[in-house]
Order: structure tokens, then C-alpha cells, then sequence
């Protein structure tokens, strides 16, 4: 209103005096006080994506970690073992209506393809994809979801507007939201957050598998990967492809050569995400 | 030195407050509180109180966004488009039509964070703002357009308000500093005018390519993803028309509304209805014809998902709302618009709220379907909103009308300064002006409207 006032007097000012220029300079001020505003926020922008392609690139070259993960959809029997570990795991909210397992957010969901049992191909375990072209980082309008640096795609749910955006633009319905409050256990109190282990959740926010960053910084497998294995059924490998190396906590396979042998596939190839996960179809005997 | 005349019918409205307006802004203000009392309850249980889930994740929210988003686009655009053409008949209609645009947009731009999980943190999207996300695209756009409408309704209602402050007596003292403050010292010298003249003129340029780029984008929200339905590169003009026609119906019914009540039958004549009816009779076909692409090339090639969503728009779930948008949303309103017999107000005005409705229906087809198509396993979700969204989306609804009443009833809903001396028939209103300095009205009638001549605002000789 001040602001205002004094506008109002300066343009009366102008009345007596029509030479007076200050308008003019003041919406010239404006004017580049904007431009530049949107201009460094563009190219900061623009710089940190940058230099996290960079880190990415030398990520890949430079003889680091470029996770992946192999599900061998011929052993899978959809005992759901994996999404109870999963949930165990993480503490993971419910899903506040369908679909669910139990109730709880399916970070890890095994989809049900057919329902002939003699198809061999009938259920399909689908973590986050932790896609290299991912939709869901693109549109953040917020960047709380990125690439970690392990280059595994996390969400910090401390910064998480809750848009919905990212859900929106997940091909693979692979996020969650909180829709209310979750629920909260003792234990959590003694969790210190960080977007690799999201504990405590938070409402209002988006959650999603993030391949147990926390454990894979620690050199342990995933907890499904782990519960695979103790299941008996070892059919979710988790490895490096810079090492070119997947295991199930079993078996140590390599993974160019057994994604040629087994004729590994990448879920909707077409859609340019570049998953990291693979699907090792079932040879249908 | 100019000077304006003008019947008290412009003025009466702002002074003269009827029960009827009272108890229609009482039940207004009502509703609003009702939708207040439900966002206070969604802020205090979250986004559960609602029925979105995680497949249909978002709702009558964001359907209500793209609406009034949609009805914001024509005010200034039409007007602009008008001001640019030099089309004089506009004179009256065009204020009505920019502020559509400014309550519209206040409106819409409230909707999205009241999507928000973390409206707390709305914030964030100045700190940690990435321009790569088409969200941003929109806040700067919508921003951009709020500050272009806003300007572009305050401008051009310089002069008025300069005379409100003037010679408009029995007001508040909070008013009279309104129109104080918004009146920016006008006094109506040559220099002052030709300042005006320009500036207008700066805007109508501006304002059309800004108006453009905000529906356009509101668009890429949705056909910037992989999904279904969306993943459409015609979207753009798409929503663009949608909102045209939308935003022209509205005018017509504001039009039609402030006729009636304002007894402005001598501004708004039956040739400012008939021409908007064409306008609305063309954008309905242009609106048909992006149907077309939108619906037929899909169909056509009847792709699996694509498919499956188009079965359930032209025969499942959703088919009574998807044929009654085109039936009664479009084919019926372009019938009336056409036939002599339904060629008059109460035509236009059924039309326009057919219109209107459809393409609220239309946004929230647009939305629901493709996200309630689970995209990984055969399921389609459910959505059944619930009281707290129907009452935030009534709320939105008497907001944007209450924001319009209280609007034309502290500024003239026709811009007098421009009108002067184009009226129809001299009302009997009209007796000798009395001009004083720069302005000069009839003050023969209206106890409210006093003259006032307290200091510093009499020019004469300047």
C-alpha cells in the first residue's frame, strides 16, 4: 500500500514536472532486476545439471559403481517374500487404498501377468526401475528427487512439495504417496533420516524403492535381493555393470554374458527411460 | 483537457447496495467458509481426506485448475484482441471480460496448492525452483499473467477510478483511499492521456503472447509425460481453444447477469451478444475439429493402451459423460447459436452455460481416465471424490463470483471514460453535466453521489 502510495505521488510529481524519468528508471530497474533473477536461476539451473551429468559420466567411466539389478523371471513363483522384507526393511506407510500388499505401499510389487498356470511367465517383480533417463527427475519442480551418488534415483522427502508430478510422469506406477500421516513406531525415533533410508515417512510426500542405497553403501544387498535368496528361490541378482558383475547372494554371474545367454529385456524399452533393471524371460520349459 | 459524462447508471451499482445483493453475497461468503472449513480439515488429516489415491493422483483439484485457468484466458485476450482491431462496439464489454480474467486466474492459481501434500513447503519452489520442470514453467507463466491481467484491468481503469475518487461521495473512507491509491494521481491532462494511450497499447501487445504461452503450458503439465491420453502433441492449442471457449461463454454470461441486474440494457445491447455468440460459434468449431484429432487418430490405429483408454470413453465408464460433452456441450450450444428462433439472450445465455459446464466436464475427462488406468497390470482404479473436494470445489467456484460481485461493486463494470456518448438511447438519467476541471457528470440524481470538491483535486487551469 505504501509502495503504492509513494508510486501514486511520484506520477503526481510527474504531473508538474513531465521530464521526471523515475518511472521510467524504476521499471527499467525492475526490469533487469528480473531478467537477471530468472536468467541466474536458469543457468545455476542449468550448471547443476550439468555437473551432475558429469558426475554421472565419470560415474560410468571412471571405473565406479553403475548399479543394476537382474530379475530371472523363471524362478520367481510370486511368494511376495521380497515385498515382506521390503516392508520390514523400510517401516513402509500403508497405501491408503489399492493397490496394496497387506495394506503397506508395494515399493517392491509382484505383478500378477497371467492367470493360466501353464504360462511360464506369470509374475513380475517390479522395484523402482531406477531409470538413467528418469521422467520422474525431470519434472521435479523442486530437484527432491535425484540421482545420489551412487546414481540410484532417491527422494529427499524434507524437500518434497508433494505435487505429484513425478507419479504422474512414472510410466511404470512405481510411487507412492502418503496420503496421511503414517504411522509411527518407537524404533523410527532412533533413525536418523536421510534420502537413502527414508525413515521416519513423512506425510504429504512421494516414496519409492530406492534400492536400499543405505545398504548398498554399506556393501550389503538389497533386502529383497536378500530375501530371495533365503527364500531358497535366488531369482532377483543385483550387481555392477561397470564390473560387469550380478549376484543373488549365491551365485556370481557375469552380467553381459547372461543377459545374452538368457536374453535379457528392459520393461517398455521403447519409452527411452534406460531402466537399469532386467528381466531375464523365462526359457518356457 | 477531456471531459467525460456519464449517466448515474454506471455509478448506482456502487453505491446503491439492494437486500437481494447482501444476502447473495452472504450465501457467497457461506460457501466459501464451507470450503475453508474443509481445507482446514485436509490440512490437518493430509490429502486422505480426498479421494485421490495413488492412481488417480490427482482430481477435482487440478480438473478445477485447467478450468478456471481456462475461463481467466479470454478476458484479457478477447479484449485485447478487440483493442488491437479497433473494434469501438468492444467499449463496454471489455472491462467485464478482463476482470473474468483477473478473479478467474486469483482463482485457479489457489487450486494447485491446495493439491499440494506439503503446501508448507510451497516456498521451496523459489529455493530450490528447477527450471527444467513444466511446473515451474507454469508458476512463472501464471505469475507473469496475474501481474499482465492485473495491470492490464488497472490501466485502462485509471480515468474511472480518478473519477470515482472525485465525485463519488457516501463512501467508505477505506474506498476513497482505494480509489485514491488506484486512481495514480490521474487528472486527465493531454500528457497524462497520451501516457495512458500508450501504456494500454504496450500491454494489449503483451498480454496476447503471455495469455498464449499460460494455457499452452498448463497443457505440457500433462503432455510432457508418458501417459496415456496425454502423451499428445496437439494439446497445446488444444487446451488453448478450450479455454477460448470457455472464457467467451463466461463473458456472455457475465454479460447476460449484469443486463439483467445492472438495468445496463443501453451499453450492453443485443449486436455485443450476437457478435460474442459468432465468436463463441466459431471457437466451438475449432474446438470440434482438435476433437477430431485428438480422438480419431488414436482411434483409427487402436494401439493396445490407447485402446483400452478409448473404449472406456466412447463405451465404458466414462461414455455418458464423454458423449454428453459433445452432444450437450457442443453440438446442442453450436445448434442454439445458430437457429434464428434461439438467436437471443436467453439462447446465448442457455448456450453458454452448456458451454461452460462442458468443458468443466471435459478438464476432468481429460484427467481421470488416464490416470485411473493402472499402466503396469490390467486394473482400472476408482474415483469417487468426497465431500471435502466438492465443497473446496464449490467454494472455488463462489469465490471467483463473490471476487466478480464485490469487483463491480466498487468499479464501474463498464468503463465510463470510454463509453462517453456511445450509448444506445440517452437515458432519462441524463441531464445537464456539470463538468468541473477535468470531469464533469450529471449530478442531478443520487443522494449518494455528492460532489465534493476537497482540495488538490480540482484542476481546473492546470
Amino acid at each position: 500500500m505504501r509502495v503504492l502510495c509513494e508510486f501514486r505521488q511520484r506520477l503526481e510529481v510527474n504531473v508538474v514536472k513531465p521530464k521526471t524519468l523515475s518511472r521510467r528508471r524504476f521499471m527499467k530497474w525492475a526490469a533487469s532486476v528480473g531478467v537477471a533473477a530468472a536468467g541466474g536461476m536458469a543457468l545455476s539451473n542449468f550448471a547443476e545439471t550439468r555437473s551432475k551429468f558429469t558426475a554421472m559420466a565419470q560415474m560410468a567411466g571412471g571405473g565406479q559403481r553403475r548399479w543394476v539389478m537382474v530379475i530371472d523371471l523363471e524362478r520367481c513363483n510370486g511368494c511376495q517374500k521380497c515385498t515382506q522384507a521390503c516392508v520390514d526393511e523400510h517401516h513402509i506407510p500403508p497405501a491408503w487404498g489399492n493397490p496394496n500388499y497387506n495394506g503397506y505401499q508395494e515399493w517392491i510389487k509382484v505383478v500378477h501377468t497371467s492367470s493360466d498356470p501353464n504360462d511360464a511367465a506369470q509374475f513380475l517383480p517390479m522395484p523402482c526401475f531406477n531409470c538413467q533417463n528418469a521422467p520422474c527427475v525431470k519434472v521435479c519442480p523442486v530437484g527432491a528427487t535425484y540421482y545420489n551418488d551412487e546414481g540410484l534415483v532417491v527422494i529427499d522427502n524434507t524437500r518434497c512439495i508433494g505435487c505429484r508430478f513425478c507419479m504422474a510422469a512414472c510410466p511404470y506406477d512405481r510411487r507412492y504417496f502418503n496420503w496421511g500421516e503414517p504411522p509411527h513406531t518407537p524404533d523410527e525415533q532412533f533413525i536418523n533420516y536421510t534420502p537413502d533410508y527414508p525413515v521416519p515417512h513423512r506425510k504429504g510426500t512421494t516414496e519409492k524403492c530406492n534400492w536400499c542405497s543405505h545398504r548398498v553403501r554399506m556393501g550389503r544387498l538389497p533386502a529383497c535381493v536378500e530375501a530371495c535368496h533365503k527364500e531358497g528361490m535366488n531369482a532377483i541378482f543385483f550387481g555392477d555393470a561397470n564390473e560387469d558383475a550380478i549376484t543373488n547372494g549365491q551365485e556370481t554371474l557375469v552380467l553381459s554374458e547372461t543377459l545374452a545367454r538368457r536374453s535379457g529385456y528392459r520393461f517398455r524399452e521403447e519409452l527411452g527411460t534406460e531402466p537399469s533393471l532386467y528381466y531375464l524371460p523365462p526359457s518356457g520349459k | 483537457m477531456k471531459e467525460i459524462q456519464t449517466s448515474p447508471v454506471l455509478l448506482k451499482p456502487l453505491t446503491n447496495y439492494s437486500k437481494a445483493y447482501y444476502a447473495f453475497v452472504g450465501i457467497l461468503f457461506g460457501i466459501v467458509g464451507l470450503g475453508a472449513y474443509a481445507y482446514s480439515v485436509q490440512l490437518q488429516d493430509g490429502l486422505a481426506v480426498t479421494a485421490m489415491r495413488n492412481n488417480v493422483l490427482w482430481g477435482l483439484y487440478i480438473t478445477n485448475f485447467v478450468f478456471f485457468i481456462g475461463i481467466s484466458h479470454v478476458g484479457a485476450l478477447m479484449s485485447a484482441i478487440l483493442r488491437l482491431s479497433g473494434a469501438e462496439w468492444r467499449k463496454p464489454i471489455t472491462r467485464m471480460a478482463e476482470a473474468i480474467t483477473a478473479c478467474s486466474l486469483a482463482v485457479g492459481a489457489t487450486m494447485p496448492i491446495v493439491d499440494l501434500g506439503r503446501p508448507d513447503r510451497i516456498l521451496n519452489i523459489l529455493f530450490y525452483g528447477r527450471i527444467q520442470s513444466p511446473i515451474l514453467w507454469d508458476f512463472i507463466s501464471i505469475g507473469t499473467y496475474l501481474t499482465g491481467s492485473l495491470v492490464f484491468l488497472l490501466l485502462p481503469m485509471v480515468p474511472d477510478t480518478a473519477l470515482l475518487r472525485d465525485r463519488l461521495g457516501g463512501v467508505s473512507a477505506i474506498r476513497r483511499r482505494l480509489y485514491k491509491v488506484f486512481s495514480f494521481g490521474w487528472t486527465g491532462t493531454a500528457y497524462q492521456h497520451e501516457k495512458l494511450e500508450k501504456a494500454i497499447g504496450v500491454m494489449t501487445v503483451l498480454i496476447i503472447p503471455i495469455a498464449i504461452s499460460v494455457h499452452t503450458v498448463v497443457s505440457w503439465i500433462f503432455a510432457m509425460t508418458l501417459r496415456v491420453g496425454w502423451n499428445s502433441s496437439v494439446f497445446g492449442p488444444y487446451f488453448v481453444a478450450g479455454a477460448l471457449l470457455s472464457g467467451v461463454a463466461s463473458v456472455i454470461l457475465a454479460m447476460a447477469f449484469f443486463r439483467h441486474f445492472y438495468r445496463l440494457d443501453s451499453y450492453i445491447t443485443t449486436k455485443h451478444f450476437s457478435n460474442l455468440a459468432n465468436l463463441m460459434l466459431a471457437m466451438i468449431v475449432v474446438y470440434v475439429y482438435f476433437t477430431l484429432n485428438e480422438y480419431l487418430t488414436p482411434a483409427y490405429k487402436w494401439e493396445t493402451s490407447e485402446g483400452q483408454l478409448l473404449s472406456v470413453l466412447f463405451t465404458g465408464d466414462f461414455s455418458i459423460l464423454f458423449l454428453s460433452v459433445q452432444i450437450l456441450g457442443l453440438i446442442v450450444p453450436a445448434i442454439l447459436l445458430s437457429l434464428p428462433r434461439t438467436r437471443n439472450i436467453l439462447g446465448y445465455s442457455v448456450a453458454s452455460a452448456l458451454v461452460v459446464v462442458g468443458m468443466w466436464i471435459k478438464r476432468f475427462l481429460v484427467i481421470i481416465p488416464t490416470l485411473a488406468r493402472a499402466q503396469v497390470g490390467e486394473f482400472w482404479a476408482t474415483y469417487h471424490p468426497t465431500w471435502v473436494e466438492w465443497s473446496i470445489t464449490a467454494a472455488s467456484i463462489a469465490g471467483f463470483i463473490l471476487l466478480y460481485a464485490v469487483f463491480s461493486r466498487v468499479f464501474p463494470i463498464v468503463s465510463i471514460w470510454e463509453t462517453e456518448g456511445i450509448t444506445e438511447e440517452p437515458s432519462d438519467f441524463t441531464g445537464p453535466s456539470v463538468t468541473s476541471g477535468g470531469f464533469g457528470f450529471s449530478a442531478e440524481r443520487s443522494d449518494a453521489l455528492t460532489r465534493q470538491d476537497d482540495g488538490g483535486v480540482d484542476y481546473v487551469g492546470q
